[in-house]
């Protein structure tokens, strides 16, 4: 691999033994107990969920080329986006930095076997894999119409789809979130290695740290939700019917108290992976340290009061609309710290331009967007008119699609080598970046516009005049796709015919790079002891002990 | 029928708009949403610029010219830190005031508003005239008269949105959420259904006629002659028997309703409560939870038997009681 720098320090005689062919047998896997193989099995589970959600958003872009519908009718357009809003949300992107990369990273980086409780974390792949297929079962068996935000009374009294089996399946896999993150929890207070003090972690520790919190304390109210759903469709108790003495906005409280802190659930990870990355490949120290720390603390915390923001239409008192508005724009002041500490990291750095720091770079120029974005969304006024329209589907997907999941591929593009001991070519992977950030873009940019000019989201047909914004955006997604998929094909060829990776190619620091590649079953061969701080870059030698 | 000179006509009007910035600008508030949406892209741009610039700067500048390459260390500045968590905070507080503001004054109806009541059902608008006209997907109104629009939906959540207003409101089933606007040019302009609402939610879609004063009273005149909302209401209120017990003066089983809308009224459980639109809607439809002292809770349930327009003509009919009643005074 021409852009590896060989591991020059004096490397212990590597063991041909590593955590993937100590024992054999699909049996091996499924009754593993090792966090590493469990973020693997995750890692499976969530590319062949993403190719159902990414294929769905293809069929659903495909569709709007046409003002009048180019391939589906209404009703399977419908069901085509509450798929891919679904899947993608809670099969997806929820789960998908921590659960594979968490998994993976979280012993290895403060010094531990494992994590506190091996065999819940089994339970919690189960529980995921189990909610998946309840997915599954409804999209084979027709498919939900009902968005992947089920309001009711639409959800529980009108749509003629298996709601029911569908937030099963989402029920389920939300005790998967909540047994991960106690467990995470637990793992980072109790694990950590000797000298591996809070403030010597790395910094995606305590992005991840935040994350469980939410997990633990926002899950349950989307589990309590959506089984109330399930009881309101199945025995009409009347919770969400107003005929019948409910509020269908009670539901949108309790949906959004969970699925706005859910948002962070999806981007903080990726801000954590972005401080690894933009530290490795600039050689320096993170800029602001603990404001970077706090931020991802404090955003953790201020998620759970702005959900409200999604409501400001629906005839809430004018004054809660005041409060949830100030609310939001305080949630926004932790995010741009976390920018601007990364930025100025950049400075008098040593910066090179692999793969996974054009991820981390087009992280923060999406991030960026999407946040300022979401300043016209907190401003009341300006939120009723772009409320329900595309300029919203542009900003979440800048946020999600270009943080979240930017920062989940630079992830998975730096890690890459650690989990399989291998390297994939480097250039491929940076023409890929680039073409997913040129097709995100192109994908997204002009929503902004149509949502602008009025265009409401969830239109299987639209007027005329919306057209040519739209066909722009379907083309960027065709693009996108073709993104998605390259990387897809070198890193399945690499983890064959990959030149072998070393304990560490990028040079970086962290003690998941003190370990061999792939790191043997137990992590590592000698406890390690930490005596300095993260992203000690300044001294060219490595954290060995 | 389009002819082919129309589909041209449309294609060359599309191809003109191609990238327009903003829907068209028609109500009175339409132009200070504008405002600050321009601030907000101003702003939007500016730090992008700003941030982009730097990192490109620095990408060039501090690009990897070794591979043993060690950089200096450079230190947390506290001053920076406060820099940029201190200016974003200012500029959220302009924005915060600007944007509320514009936002009370939203929710805040002019009382010279002509009032239209608006039916959302799967997958068409139903809206009502005071004066009688009742129209599908279509509303009629004249410029320069300011419109307040109660809003109701008869199954699941709707969303009444004119984008070249600037407005936009759910419609609730089992409640009314108002919103109002001034429309300022003559014109046509969508009216959307903003809140997914099932199969054809994309084809709720009409259209809202701003009409010159003269066009709007010869497009009023040109219509069916139909009663007023309060007088359909005053029949439905006879053919439902409600008139049996309502009987002016109070001698009845039940409450006169003469003078009640918009003044307080204690209830039976000691609540006292303004009548409006939604108080009327509950006493038709859950009487029990509204009932008066000094009467037996004898009111029969009228859920189920009545559509979500009829409960809104017996509200207008209570309405015109009320000013009946003043009137006289």
């Amino acid at each position: 691999m021409s852009t590896a720098t060989a591991d020059i320090h004096h490397d212990p005689v590597e063991s041909n033994v590593n955590y993937l062919n100590s024992s054999y047998g699909i049996r091996s896997w499924l009754l593993t107990v090792d966090h590493k193989r469990i973020g693997l099995m995750y890692l499976a589970v969530l590319t062949f969920m993403f190719t159902i959600g990414g294929v769905a958003a293809t069929l659903m872009r495909l569709n709007l080329v046409e003002p009048q519908g180019a391939l589906v009718e209404p009703e399977t357009y419908n069901k085509l986006f509450s798929t891919h809003g679904i899947i993608m949300v809670f099969f997806f992107l929820v789960p998908s930095i921590p659960a594979t990369l968490g998994n993976f990273l979280i012993p290895l980086m403060i010094g531990a076997r494992d994590v506190a409780f091996p065999k819940l974390n089994l339970l919690s792949w189960y529980l995921f894999v189990t909610g998946c297929g309840f997915a599954m079962f409804a999209i084979l068996s027709g498919g939900v119409d009902t968005g992947w935000t089920f309001y009711p009374p639409y959800s529980s009294l009108y749509s003629h789809t298996p709601v029911v089996i569908m937030a099963l399946g989402i029920f389920i896999a939300g005790f998967s979130s909540i047994l991960t993150g106690v467990n995470f929890v637990v793992t980072i207070h109790k694990m950590r290695a000797p000298g591996m003090t809070w403030f010597r972690l790395p910094l995606f520790i305590w992005a991840m740290y935040a994350t469980s919190l939410i997990f633990i304390l926002g899950t349950p109210v989307i589990a309590i939700t959506i089984f109330l759903l399930a009881l309101e469709r199945l025995f009409h108790v009347g919770i969400f019917d107003p005929a019948i003495g409910g509020d269908p906005l009670l539901f949108q409280h309790l949906f959004w108290f969970y699925s706005h802190p859910a948002v962070y659930i999806m981007i903080l990870p990726s801000m954590g992976v972005v401080s690894e990355l933009i530290t490795a490949f600039s050689r320096k120290k993170i800029f602001g340290y603990s404001f970077i720390a706090f931020s991802s603390l404090a955003i953790a915390v201020i998620s759970f009061v702005v959900w409200g923001h999604h409501m400001f239409v629906t005839g809430q008192s004018v004054y809660a609309g005041l409060v949830f508005s100030v609310l939001s724009f305080i949630v926004a002041i932790p995010s741009a710290i976390k920018v601007f500490n990364w930025t100025a990291t950049l400075y008098k750095g040593s910066i090179s331009y692999q793969a996974p720091m054009l991820y981390a770079l087009g992280f923060i120029g999406l991030f960026t967007i999407g946040g300022l974005t979401g300043l016209f969304l907190a401003s009341l006024a300006t939120d009723v008119h772009l409320n329900g329209t595309y300029f919203v589907v542009a900003h979440f997907h800048y946020i999600m699609v270009g943080g979240a999941l930017m920062g989940y591929l630079g992830g998975i593009h730096f890690w890459w080598p650690k989990i399989t001991g291998r390297m994939y070519p480097d250039m491929w992977a940076r023409i890929a970046a680039a073409i997913v950030f040129i097709g995100f873009n192109l994908t997204f940019f002009p929503q902004f516009v149509v949502g602008y000019w009025g265009m409401p989201r969830r239109y299987a047909v639209y007027p005329a005049e919306f057209q040519f914004l739209n066909i722009l955006s379907s083309a960027g997604a065709s693009v996108l796709a073709v993104g998605y998929v390259i990387p897809l094909i070198y890193l399945t060829w690499s983890m064959r015919y990959g030149p072998p990776a070393g304990r560490n190619p990028w040079g970086a620091k962290g003690l998941e790079w003190t370990t061999q590649s792939p790191p043997p079953t137990e992590n590592f061969d000698v406890p390690p002891l930490v005596t300095e701080d993260a992203y000690n870059y300044a001294y060219a030698e490595a954290p060995h002990v | 029928m389009i002819g082919l000179a129309q589909i041209s006509f449309h294609n060359v009007a599309a191809a003109l708009a191609l990238i327009p910035f903003a829907p068209a600008d028609a109500s009175s508030m339409a132009g200070d949403v504008d405002k600050l949406y321009y601030l907000l892209t101003g702003i939007t741009i500016f730090f992008s610029v700003l941030i982009f610039s730097i990192i490109f700067y620095f990408m060039v500048k501090y690009r990897r010219r070794s591979d043993d390459e060690v950089p200096p260390e450079t230190h947390t500045s506290m001053a920076l830190e406060l820099t940029w968590t201190i200016i974003p905070s200012l500029i959220c507080v302009v924005l915060f005031v600007w944007a509320s503001a514009l936002y009370v004054r939203e929710s805040r109806p002019p009382a010279s508003a002509t009032e239209i009541f608006v039916v959302g059902k799967q997958w068409m608008w139903h809206l009502q005239h005071p004066e009688g006209p009742r129209e599908i997907n279509e509303l009629h109104i004249p410029v320069d008269v300011p419109v307040k629009i109660t809003l109701t939906s008869q199954d699941v959540i709707h969303d009444f949105y004119v984008p070249a207003f600037r407005v936009k409101k759910d419609a609730l089933p089992g409640r009314y959420t108002s919103l109002w606007f001034d429309p300022t040019r003559i014109g046509t302009y969508h009216l959307f259904c903003a809140q997914y609402c099932g199969t054809n939610h994309g084809e709720m879609i009409g259209w809202v006629y701003v009409m010159s004063a003269k066009d709007y009273a010869t497009w009023l005149a040109a219509g069916e002659k139909t009663e007023s909302m309060a007088q359909q209401g005053e029949r439905l209120f006879t053919q439902y028997g409600c008139v049996e017990c309502h009987i002016a003066g109070g001698t009845g089983r039940g409450p006169s309703l003469a003078g009640l809308y918009g003044q307080p009224e204690k209830l039976a459980s000691g609540e006292t409560r303004v009548v409006d639109e939604a108080l009327i809607r509950q006493a038709i439809l859950v009487p029990n939870s509204v009932h008066v002292p000094n009467y037996q809770p004898v009111m029969p349930t009228y859920q189920g038997q009545l559509t979500e327009e009829q409960i809104l003509d017996l509200i207008a009919y209570v309405k015109s009681l009320g000013s009946q009643e003043r009137n006289g005074k």
